[in-house]
């Protein structure tokens, strides 16, 4: 028997792919980015490729350039790949036309997903694959990871005898995130697939001054097309190249492929055709339905491009009558799907013939963004084919009730080969490593019995508090479920985390007479009285076992913290049944002396208490006999919520997405602001109670807040006559205000992530005891109800006149309205308080351009949206168009607010009589740099319209319409360091070179944070991050230094952490800048490996050290005669090893290679050092002389 | 030619200098350097335990167990293969050290828990150290933990230790028990070889700025001898245990008073950070002026000529003294009037 792993799709591919490959360049894309990591690990221990090297891993600066990378390997005569999606792969196209056209053996290894149209989505479809069948590349579709290994070795032989290259393909997500247990695929293997003669003739190719040939040339209209068609025989024989390779790959391990894979009847008379996961779950289904006699197939496409029509028909069996192609994309406006086109082709190319009679053909589409797609569904579509007229084009998978084009299906569908199975559910959180743990049980289970195993994880849209479902599934003969279990299937059901009890449907997913295991802190005798009425009542109904552990206590016992996986996944295999006790014990033990032996024996030491103490305290809870009494209880009349969010929102955000019709939905992605208030996710184990006694009323603890949930605002006292009784408020310290103001400080509870931010932040000790300060955290339960009532009230509180506050000081600027609230960034984030700023200070004039990253997922991703509008209903109009373009797309957002203005001052001036000469003349002529300057626009405005409604001038109309465009709009460009050093570089460059006025906001995380920790520019010398494993061997780029080398370009580093007055007058020169505008903040990542609490802490370290001095540059200064450079931050009072040693980016490194760890330190205190004088130096020199005129 | 030689948990040293444990023996050639100006053996830089604990949770934390539960990320830091956590870091410097000195080397464990100890002792021992030092450094800051549990803390180390490792043990130990003599005796019971005497707490201060504890390391200063001399005076010659005196040794002065107390050695620590090796050869060639000049034959006749042996009954002694220098104080003219 050949060698079992229990690997995900990506790690699979990533095995084969870096084994016969000697240059792999790439770039971060979800779902492909682990391939890459595993690839460059992998190269950072030195593991070599079939021919003893280890394979050069590049990261580069975007997918464009990792496929130009490649482009330039290929043609130097290296065996070369890389990894990636979506957009990713839109980025390669250019290079994929010239790498095929060029006849060049090539792998790229796609994680299929879904392309980004009226949104974003980073889920798994066939979109971006189908978006390159004119490349000339081949494409090859795997259905499961054990396919995905296999064709990964079958794609790289096929591309080496053929030259052609091939996209390799398999759905993002459930293949390539997919645990599953795959019979290996050893490197003789793989060394026997590869012709060593295709290889030299590869490497003869290669250019060489050795004997030099020129590629690339430029052709014109005598010989281009012939050209062209010069390689036509290389496609013709590609896919008898591919089946030899398929077939040479059976012999050497005993799994046969083909081009087109049939399995079903071999008289089937309807058949669905269709590539990628799917297949597997038509098979599963076809199998069902053909034991109870129907006569069903379905058609595996595996090389889609080149077609080999000839395939496709020889595979088809004769009988069938009608066929359905179901594909997993969307050509909108089409007549029907790629897929579909063909083999509608094919089929009436071969009636035409007169080979075979033309059967019915229709096609439909499925599993766009990773939607479901089940055996409910492979049956619907067969039912449809059953009719006499199915309808030619269909959608199967959601509820179209819009065009009406989707099939019904029956949800309660199982097949034979499901209900064999076994399969468990779990319910934990994000942080709580319930992911980690089932990985693990499937390894233990995949490594220590013949079973086979598939383990798929359901992520929140969350970073904080996120939610993860695990599904898992067991069973003697292969899984093709390539779809999550299903309600009703489960025999174990667990719940790791007690507060889940009255959140979700927990035991959906359990079948009659299974388990639930509940982690809860109630004794066992009590436990049974702690759960809601419809959990015991399901319990009773579906006759569950119940058990019970309170897993945070063994933890704590055992001195693991609050890391609960062990404790859980000792549970899992103690009651699940699935290995005897003992013998799961043991694997157990032996996995966690695998994932902590060679680090700590403590860790070993503390897992193995905890495991030992878990099998005491795991109690089988007593069912009461009977039927569950109704709740008592009345339900609380939920509070009136917009149409909006009941209709979407809601369901959204209590997982009940899926059923949502089409026609609920905005046709064109557009969604409205102020959803995120509606959530009320109540993660926070602890919230920041306000002293007013000790409080200073400084505002540092709201400027702080990463999710906006502590607020200040003025009021009159007398506005709070009717607040509830424990609503704290006092009178305002400052003189500013009239007599009788009132401030509060107030907490929403609901929403607050407990990060304790606020509370560090806070420069106030009680006199008496230095541990009390202004603001402190407290056990959030006795107060969840009044601070609740508090926080309704304070937001009922009427708004403070704006022109009365000062917005130059912090305590003033933080009683401005944020409009940016309760995001789902991470608890502690370190970027969202620049845009909470932002949005307090000119929120209800921003435009917002965001690059994709983690500002475009804690801002934009549903169910809801942070962004929301003050009490006028303005507020930041926000949107993402891509990751690479942010800068150009803010660009064009100044650019049509300034036309639209300029147009509109036009009009006003040509309808000055009917305006009124002194409205229009105000009106063109406004100042509007400053706030008060804005407000007297829009009541101009108001005024405009009021008479332009009166107005008989022809172009009144015309002018009301674009009115709202001579108010200044506030454009902002937001994005990370991936966008702002990476890929959209040329793009900022090309925006900060120009003069228009824009205000581009950097949250340098010195990392792609939203992909999990890759190598950016901004990544700091001495920083292990992925792709700089050894340790980031270069210096991060000074960007605002380059920035500021223009002249005409506003540039400022912040770290509000260590200097907020600075941040505040940085945010405020910025936007007043009437030019180009970056600002670069520091923000402080839970990649850098520290707890997030001391994210102030570590800014402060970051300047003092010199790691990140503060300094603006502005242009105005030197029109003035003045030096435009000032130094914000001291010499440095802090070694740069202070700051270092105290994240573990950079202390790890001292763990895995010291000495280099001694050498980055030495040149990372150079740098700072260099830097620092440099701009002491710049902050010396004496002023130019005034520019003529200012 | 003056015999300086002395013995130390069983080991003969060529002189009675050696430096304690301090980041002096975490560089190779600091070390050789050492050995060079004389040292007769080295005391490594102290595995703490809280640091492998700091090592543990950010292992496990941020790079085991750092995921979210979004789809996009399930780590952040890349996951070493050939992480060496600080007990391997430290077993590594101390078998390089014992490559390249060829003086004994002594590793050094700082902890206060009473785990984990086996672990790390077996480890120091296969890596070739010639004799552990244990600091236990436990302010004993509970009100319900008696004196006697205080003790018992200490010898139940020892005792786990010594049932695993058969190198010689030293216990660092600090000043502050009710009866320090019957911690000695209890210590030579459990099969230790020496004390060290005594570890210096480092006193957390308080900022004024900041409000906030700050723990800012002070070096020794020579005034420190004198609690050192007075409790080797007391002990030597009552316990055949090596007495170790360390802290305050800033010259030559220190190092003989504490000999004539009775320590069998010396250990050097802040006055090498401050003014280098040659402190070392200074303050050899200083005591060795010194025995010269009184024509003492070796360190073996001089060593606790001082000690308790020598007067009648040691606490009165100690006690007597106490009185005198108290009522010898005279304040500074124009402090009182």
């Amino acid at each position: 028997m050949p060698r079992t792993l229990t690997i995900d799709g990506n790690e699979a591919v990533a095995r084969m792919a870096y084994l016969g490959n000697e240059v792999i360049a790439i770039y971060p894309i979800t779902p492909a980015s682990s391939m890459g990591e595993w690839a460059d690990e992998w190269a950072s221990q030195g593991k070599v490729n079939l021919w003893g090297a280890v394979p050069r891993i590049i990261e580069m600066q975007s997918e464009g350039g990792a496929a130009g990378a490649l482009h330039g390997a290929l043609t130097s005569g290296a065996l070369a790949t890389s990894f990636t999606a979506s957009q990713g792969l839109l980025l390669m196209i250019p290079n994929l036309y010239k790498i095929a056209g060029e006849l060049t053996p090539f792998v790229l290894h796609v994680a299929a997903r879904a392309l980004a149209t009226h949104a974003l989505s980073i889920f798994g479809d066939q979109s971006d694959v189908m978006a390159c069948r004119a490349t000339g590349c081949a494409l090859l579709a795997a259905n499961s990871p054990q396919e995905a290994q296999d064709f990964a070795v079958i794609a790289q032989a096929a591309t080496l005898a053929g030259r052609i290259p091939v996209i390799h393909f398999f759905d993002g997500f459930r293949t390539s995130h997919e645990v599953a247990k795959i019979f290996a695929v050893e490197e003789d293997t793989v060394r026997a697939m590869l012709d060593p003669g295709a290889i030299a003739a590869h490497r003869a190719r290669a250019l060489s001054p050795e004997h030099p040939v020129l590629r690339g040339t430029s052709q014109n209209p005598d010989v281009f097309f012939q050209s062209r068609e010069r390689a036509n025989p290389f496609y013709d024989a590609f896919p008898r190249i591919v089946q030899d390779a398929m077939e040479r790959f059976g012999e050497l391990t005993g799994r046969r492929y083909r081009l087109f894979d049939y399995a079903g009847a071999a008289d089937a008379e309807r058949v669905i055709v269709l590539m990628g996961s799917g297949a597997e779950t038509a098979q599963e289904t076809v199998d069902h339905l053909n034991a109870r006699g129907e006569k069903v197939g379905v058609l595996k496409v595996r090389l889609y491009r080149p077609f080999a029509a000839d395939a496709l028909l020889a595979a088809l069996p004769a009988t069938v009558q009608a066929v359905a192609v179901l594909d997993r994309c969307k050509e909108p406006g089409a007549d029907g799907e790629p897929l579909y086109k063909d083999v509608v082709t094919a089929l009436a190319q071969a009636a035409a013939d007169g080979a075979r009679a033309m059967p019915k053909v229709v096609g439909g589409r499925y599993g766009l963004a990773s939607k479901e797609f089940t055996p409910g569904m492979v049956k619907a579509v067969f039912d449809e084919l059953s009719d006499t007229a199915p309808r030619r084009q269909f959608s199967v998978g959601i509820h179209d009730d819009l065009t009406h084009l989707s099939l019904p299906w029956d949800a309660s569908f199982r097949t034979d080969a499901s209900r064999q199975l076994q399969h468990a559910v779990f319910w934990g959180l994000g942080a709580d490593g319930t992911v980690s743990a089932n990985k693990n049980s499937i390894k233990i289970l995949g490594e220590a019995t013949d079973l086979q195993a598939q383990g798929y994880f359901v992520y929140d849209s969350k970073k904080s508090g996120a939610v993860t479902v695990s599904h898992l599934r067991f069973g003697p003969a292969p899984i093709r479920s390539a779809y999550l279990i299903e309600s009703g299937m489960a025999g174990f059901v667990a719940c790791h985390q007690p507060m889940f009890v009255d959140r979700y449907e927990l035991l959906e997913h359990a079948a009659p007479d299974g388990v639930f295991l509940l982690n809860t802190a109630a004794p066992p005798e009590q436990a049974w009285a702690t759960l809601p009425t419809s959990l015991r009542t399901q319990i009773v109904e579906k006759r569950l076992q119940l058990w019970a552990i309170d897993a945070y206590a063994i933890a704590a016992e055992a001195g693991m913290g609050r890391r609960i996986n062990t404790i859980m996944q000792t549970c899992f295999f103690a009651i699940a049944g699935i290995l005897p006790k003992d013998e799961a014990i043991v694997a157990i033990k032996h996995a966690v002396d695998k994932t902590y032996g060679r680090k700590s024996k403590r860790l070993v030491e503390l897992n193995y208490r905890a495991i030992d103490m878990t099998l005491a305290a795991l109690h089988r809870v007593a069912v009461p006999a009977g039927p569950v009494p109704a709740d008592a209880s009345v339900p609380s009349p939920a509070a009136p919520v917009p149409d909006f969010v009941r209709d979407l929102t809601l369901p959204m955000y209590h997982g009940h997405g899926d059923a949502l019709p089409v026609s609920r939905l905005p046709a064109d992605g557009t969604y409205p602001l102020g959803t995120a208030q509606y959530e009320k996710r109540n993660i926070a184990l602890e919230i920041p109670v306000w002293e007013p006694d000790l409080c200073t009323q400084c505002g540092k603890c709201v400027f702080v807040c990463p999710h906006t949930a502590i607020r200040s605002r003025l009021f009159s006292a007398d506005a709070a006559q009717d607040a509830p009784p424990t609503f704290k408020h006092v009178p305002a310290k400052s003189k500013d205000f009239p007599a009788g103001t009132h401030i509060s400080y107030q907490v929403a509870p609901e929403d607050c992530t407990g990060c304790g931010d606020c509370v560090e932040a806070c420069p106030i000790h009680d006199k008496s005891n230095v541990s009390r300060r202004a603001v402190n955290m407290a056990p959030v339960a006795p107060l969840r109800d009044d601070e609740r009532d508090n926080f309704a009230f304070f937001l009922r509180l009427p708004e403070f006149d704006r022109s009365l506050i000062k917005h130059g000081t912090i305590p003033g600027s933080m009683l401005l309205d944020p409009l940016f609230e309760f995001s789902g960034a991470c608890a502690g984030c370190g970027e969202t308080p620049y845009i909470r700023l932002a949005t307090q200070l000119f929120g209800d004039r921003m435009l917002v351009a965001n690059a994709t990253g983690c500002s475009s997922i804690y801002g934009g991703n549903l169910p809801s949206t942070p962004y929301t509008v003050n009490g006028a209903g303005r507020g930041p109009a926000w949107s993402n168009s891509l990751f690479e373009d942010n800068a150009e797309f803010g660009l064009g957002m100044r650019l049509a607010a300034d036309h639209l203005m300029d147009y509109a001052k036009q009009l006003t001036k040509e309808l000055a009589t009917d305006v009124g000469g002194d409205l229009a003349e105000a009106l063109v002529g406004a100042d509007q740099r400053e706030e008060a300057g804005i407000v007297d626009q829009r009541r101009r405005v108001e005024a405009l319209l009021d008479r332009l409604s009166a107005s008989t001038h022809p172009r009144a109309a015309e002018l009301a319409a674009v009115a709202e465009w001579l108010v200044r709009r506030s454009v902002w460009i937001i994005g990370g360091d991936g966008w702002a050093y990476d890929i959209g570089y040329g793009g900022l460059d090309h925006v900060l070179a120009l003069s228009y006025d824009v205000n581009i906001l950097v949250l340098d995380t010195e990392v792609y944070s939203n992909t999990g920790g890759q190598t950016s520019k901004a990544t700091p010398i001495g920083a292990v991050a992925k792709f700089s494993a050894g340790g980031k061997a270069t210096a991060k780029k000074d960007l605002a230094k380059l920035a500021s080398d223009y002249g005409h370009v506003y540039v400022a580093t912040a770290a509000y952490g260590a200097k907020d007055v600075q941040t505040l007058r940085v945010f405020h020169e910025a936007e007043s800048y009437p030019g180009p505008s970056l600002i670069v903040a520091y923000s402080p990542c839970i990649a850098h490996g520290y707890d997030m609490l001391y994210n102030q802490r570590q800014q402060d370290l970051a300047v003092k050290s010199g790691h990140w001095p503060l300094f603006r540059f502005d242009p105005r200064l030197a029109e003035a005669g003045a030096n435009p450079f000032k130094l914000d931050s001291a010499a440095p009072s802090q070694p740069v090893k202070a700051f270092m040693e105290s994240e573990t980016r950079f202390a790890m490194l001292a763990r895995s290679h010291p000495e280099a760890a001694q050498q980055f330190l030495e040149r990372a205190q150079q740098e700072a050092e260099r830097r620092f004088n440099a701009y002491r130096d710049m902050a010396q020199r004496p002023a130019d002389e005034p520019k003529s005129g200012a | 030619m003056i015999d300086l030689s002395t013995d130390y948990l069983g080991l003969r040293l060529k002189n009675p200098l050696v430096p304690s444990a301090s980041p002096l023996s975490r560089d190779l050639d600091t070390a050789l350097r050492l050995e060079d100006a004389g040292a007769a053996a080295l005391v490594m830089y102290s595995l703490f335990e809280e640091e492998l604990l700091a090592e543990d949770a950010m292992l496990d934390r941020f790079l085991l167990h750092a995921e979210l539960g979004h789809a996009e990320a399930d780590s952040f830091l890349p996951s070493h293969g050939k992480f060496q956590n600080g007990l391997e870091r430290y077993s590594s410097h101390l078998h390089q050290l014992k490559r390249r000195l060829e003086i004994p080397v002594v590793a050094s464990l700082n902890g206060v828990s009473p785990t984990g100890w086996v672990e790390l002792g077996r480890a120091l021992e296969l890596a070739g150290a010639d004799a552990l030092e244990l600091n236990v450094y436990h302010v004993a800051a509970d009100m319900q933990a008696t004196g006697e549990a205080v003790d018992a803390r200490y010898i139940e180390l020892l005792t786990e230790l010594r049932r695993v490792v058969s190198l010689p043990i030293v216990m660092k130990l600090s000043p502050f028990f009710s009866s320090l003599p019957h911690v000695v005796r209890q210590i030579e019971q459990a099969g230790a070889q020496g004390v060290a005497l005594f570890n210096r707490f480092y006193q957390p201060d308080i900022d004024l700025d900041e409000l906030c504890m700050t723990d800012r390391l002070h070096l020794s200063t020579a005034e420190e001898a004198l609690l050192r001399i007075r409790w080797i005076a007391i002990l030597h010659g009552r316990t055949r245990l090596t007495l170790a005196a360390t802290g305050g040794v800033h010259s030559e002065s220190e190092a003989l008073k504490l000999l004539l107390a009775g320590a069998d050695v010396v250990h050097l620590a802040s006055c090498l950070l401050r003014e280098g090796p040659d402190k070392l050869t200074e303050i050899l060639a200083g005591m060795q002026n010194w025995m010269e000049e009184r024509e003492y034959e070796s360190v073996a006749q001089m060593r606790g000529s001082m000690s308790q042996q020598n007067l009648s009954d040691p606490s009165a002694a100690a006690r007597a003294s106490y009185r005198r220098v108290l009522d010898s104080y005279s304040p500074r003219p124009g402090v009182w009037s």
